[in-house]
């Protein structure tokens, strides 16, 4: 399913003193099966981008094509659009509100007017693929603890069977653990189902390790949009709008204004400590 | 004589199950010995319900321990004589931005202790603009609270602790829920607070890079303390650290697997400074 | 649509009036109230409204924001003025239907529209210029009175300000669970009642948690700041009546004064 942002421009309380221009003039195509990180300082215009791609919100000017559809024309159905192009807000387990996780889990299929078994079957696939255990099926979500509840929000969005998933830093406030599984199950998602993912985060070294593709915005406006390699080599640029780079790719850069021969392009640990070696053996055979 | 002594300290949870039955005891903290001398800079790290953040509630008297004892500049916690002077002492920042702000105003909110503890007016007003001023909040005393960024809000709750004149300010992941940068705005506030003003600092937290700079890192893990020492010391076994479900520095990995590759480097390389230096000085050797 | 509530809302500027102490802006908003019921004819209108007009030029709030206030009451004029000009016992001027309009009743359905429209002007002025905290300090300050017959004024007054201070933090909480369970396909826009009310549930019991959770957040906050009532408690910003609130008191009463004579006089 592929995401075609045209011209898209959005303003914050329009008409009155506190106007503000979240989205200025942005475009780009997302293809299916892509995994794109959506980077930007907070207040960069991401979370409403996002936003504005499932019909949240409804733009200023310029539009947004979803599988070629004009998700803004009049008589679109945005109901079935947000079945197709799920979406998990930062900290997604305080919309958990049923009595019991499965029940929950049955919201987003329900609403998209499912038959019964079908609802079941999916809410107990998706309870499954975030390996939420067995016995928590039928407590009440409430009562589980902060990394359980992840999972049953997560689950919630994935039993509609979105065939595009936006997540807004869905590793915000998890350990080490908790984060390395969320990643865990989007590659996933992304590898074996063939779902096309749009990340939104603050962490560089996470997004050089998982993402394809990296679209950095910048005061509303669409700034950067390349490979991972490509983008963190303006890292300079990056630090000015108040972005990061991942440690290693800091390294090499210093590394570089040191006098060392080594490519700026490594971005991983691996990559970084065979160039390193490569450099150092250099210096060994000088 | 310690600011802040844990002897032997051990808190539980009673856990119960619908029918108000006890079903069994949680050791959240389990035998821990601490001190803290004034002027230290101490982290304490560990995965999620290590019980990192139920051992700092214990420094400033907002939970006692079941067995063992904490001193707070020698007076016992448990003595409710001297409660309110150990809150005095041991200030303390939480996690939530927003819910630990009791003021509309920032100015406010800040003069929230010192009223507490019946500080005169004007000397209030001086409080709040010296404690405003040191964590570089001063221009924003007349905003409301709501239009700040988290990072911002944190730098509000500290000098709120600050206009206390505490000896020693304990944080409890104050940085759990911020971007990177305002991540980077409350530790610089922190680590100025200590090398300027030598308050001491207690941090809590599950970012590796935050902890670089202190005197002093405990890592726990179920309820206990299993690593303590120089930060240089503890990230040497980065091995470990993984173990306990946490992140170690992507710089401290990268030399590690340098070191793998028969590059000599010494252990505990935290920051890519460092590195780089590192690599430097051992190819001018040869 | 809920950020365009007013009432209860603070507009920063520097005027006289946001500089008044909160204990007169307090009692003379309610006097002011009481001045309306007072009034009798034209004439007091007439002067009621001067007075407004004038608190509204020298407050600095924009008249527009004022105005938004009254959005949330439309439907309570509009009823008040429909009940009042339908069934007041009068001079009939035209008859709809079995509905008679009479001359008293249109007389007195305008009378308590300008009221009901004076009076909710008239209190958001107060809260517009005068910061919810000392807007509490000086309900405290008023009530004080009150504590003697064992009414907790101090704690009323603390939550008061804690509420105000998490209004913000609820709106916007409030819109975010609100997109979340649209984005998980819940239907709000549905014209069936019995669907709308239901819609609420998904919004309502997380919003719920939610606060009960910050709550509790909030009040280990406060302990650990040492607050223990109001016992002992001194304030950053005590109330003090400057030379302007005893001038401004002194024209509240003329204000009354000129009221009262009109309502004698004519």
């Amino acid at each position: 399913m592929s995401v075609i942002v045209d011209h898209l421009s959005y303003i914050y309380s329009a008409g009155t003193t506190y106007e503000k221009k979240a989205l200025d003039d942005v475009s780009f195509k997302i293809d299916d099966g892509e995994y794109v990180a959506l980077l930007g300082q907070t207040g960069s215009g991401k979370s409403t981008l996002v936003q504005n791609l499932n019909g949240l919100l409804k733009p200023a000017s310029g539009t947004v094509y979803v599988n070629g559809e004009d998700i803004f024309e009049k008589g679109y159905d945005l109901k079935t659009l947000r079945g197709k192009v799920g979406l998990v807000f930062q900290y997604p387990e305080y919309q958990l509100f049923e009595e019991d996780v499965f029940t929950d889990v049955c919201f987003g299929p329900k609403n998209l007017g499912l038959e019964r078994t079908e609802v079941e079957l999916r809410s107990y696939e998706a309870l499954k693929q975030v390996g939420l255990k067995d016995e928590a099926f039928f407590q009440s979500p409430f009562e589980l603890s902060g990394g359980e509840k992840r999972r049953v929000a997560l689950a919630g969005v994935l039993a509609m069977k979105p065939e595009v998933l936006i997540l807004d830093e869905p590793t915000a406030g998890l350990d080490p653990n908790g984060r390395e599984w969320i990643f865990e199950l989007i590659g996933k998602l992304h590898d074996e189902q063939g779902i096309t993912i749009i990340l939104v985060s603050h962490s560089m070294d996470d997004v050089a390790e998982h993402a394809d593709r990296l679209l950095v915005m910048d005061k509303g406006a669409l700034t950067m949009d390349g490979t991972p390699k490509e983008v963190f080599a303006y890292y300079k640029e990056l630090m000015q709008i108040g972005l990061d780079i991942p440690e290693v790719s800091k390294v090499m850069h210093l590394l570089k204004e040191n006098g060392f021969n080594v490519s700026t392009d490594a971005i991983t640990l691996k990559e970084a400590a065979a160039e390193i070696l490569k450099s150092i053996n250099k210096g060994f055979n000088r | 004589m310690s600011l802040i002594k844990a002897d032997k300290v051990s808190y539980e949870y009673i856990r119960r199950d619908k029918d108000g039955s006890v079903e069994g005891v949680n050791k959240a903290v389990d035998e821990v010995d601490l001190s803290v001398e004034a002027g230290d800079f101490i982290a304490i790290l560990g995965a999620n319900g290590s019980g990192k953040s139920t051992l700092a509630k214990h420094f400033n008297a907002l939970l006692y321990p079941v067995g063992g004892t904490v001193y707070v500049e020698g007076m016992d916690t448990r003595d409710d004589e001297h409660l309110w002077d150990i809150r005095q002492t041991t200030g303390m920042v939480f996690q939530n931005p927003d819910n630990q702000i009791i003021g509309t105003v920032v100015e406010e909110d800040v003069a929230f202790g010192p009223e507490n503890m019946g500080v005169k007016s004007k000397e209030i007003w001086e409080r709040v603009i010296r404690s405003l001023k040191s964590v570089d909040m001063f221009e924003y005393r007349k905003h409301s609270p709501s239009r700040l960024s988290g990072g911002q809000k944190q730098r509000v709750a500290i000098a709120g602790v600050l206009a206390m004149q505490p000896e020693c300010i304990v944080l409890d992941e104050p940085t759990a829920m911020l971007d990177p940068l305002g991540r980077k705005e409350v530790i610089a506030s922190v680590r100025e607070l200590n090398e300027t003003a030598g308050i001491t600092v207690i941090l809590i937290t599950h970012y590796m890079e935050e902890v670089v700079h202190a005197d002093k890192v405990y890592v726990m893990d179920k309820g206990r303390v299993v690593m303590h020492g120089s930060p240089k010391q503890v990230f040497s076994r980065p091995e470990e650290l993984k173990g306990l479900g946490l992140d170690v520095p992507g710089v401290t990995l990268l030399a590690e697997e340098l070191k793998k590759n028969g590059i000599d480097l010494p252990a505990g390389i935290l920051t890519s400074q460092e590195l780089v230096s590192e690599i430097c000085r051992l190819l001018s050797i040869i | 649509m809920i950020r365009d509530i007013t009432l209860g809302q603070y507009y920063p500027a520097e005027s006289v009036l946001h500089k008044l102490d909160p204990r007169l802006k307090i009692t003379g908003t309610f006097l002011y109230i009481i001045s309306l019921f007072l009034v009798r004819d034209l004439l007091g209108y007439a002067v009621a409204g001067v007075f407004l007009a004038i608190m509204i030029a020298i407050s600095h709030v924009p008249f527009k924001f004022m105005i938004r206030g009254l959005k949330g009451i439309l439907v309570i004029l509009f009823f008040t003025a429909i009940f009042n000009v339908f069934f007041t016992p009068g001079e009939v001027l035209l008859s709809l239907w079995k509905l008679d309009i009479t001359k008293e009743g249109i007389r007195v359905g305008v009378r308590m529209v300008i009221r009901l429209v004076f009076l909710v002007i008239g209190s958001s002025i107060m809260t517009l210029t005068t910061t919810p905290n000392r807007l509490t300090d000086g309900l405290e300050r008023v009530l004080k009175p009150l504590q003697r017959f064992k009414l907790p004024v101090h704690e009323v007054a603390m939550m008061m300000s804690i509420a105000l201070g998490f209004i913000p933090i609820l709106v916007e909480e409030l819109d975010k669970i609100m997109k979340a369970q649209s984005a998980r396909g819940a239907d709000f826009e549905s014209s069936k009642l019995a669907v709308r009310i239901k819609s609420m549930i998904p919004i309502l019991v997380p919003l719920f948690v939610s606060a009960f959770r910050r709550a509790g957040d909030l009040a280990t906050a406060m302990e650990a700041r040492c607050y223990h009532g109001g016992e002992g408690r001194t304030k950053l910003k005590p109330l003090r009546y400057m030379k302007r609130d005893y001038i401004a008191y002194l024209l509240l009463f003329v204000y009354l004064g000129i009221i009262i004579m009109t309502g004698i006089m004519f």
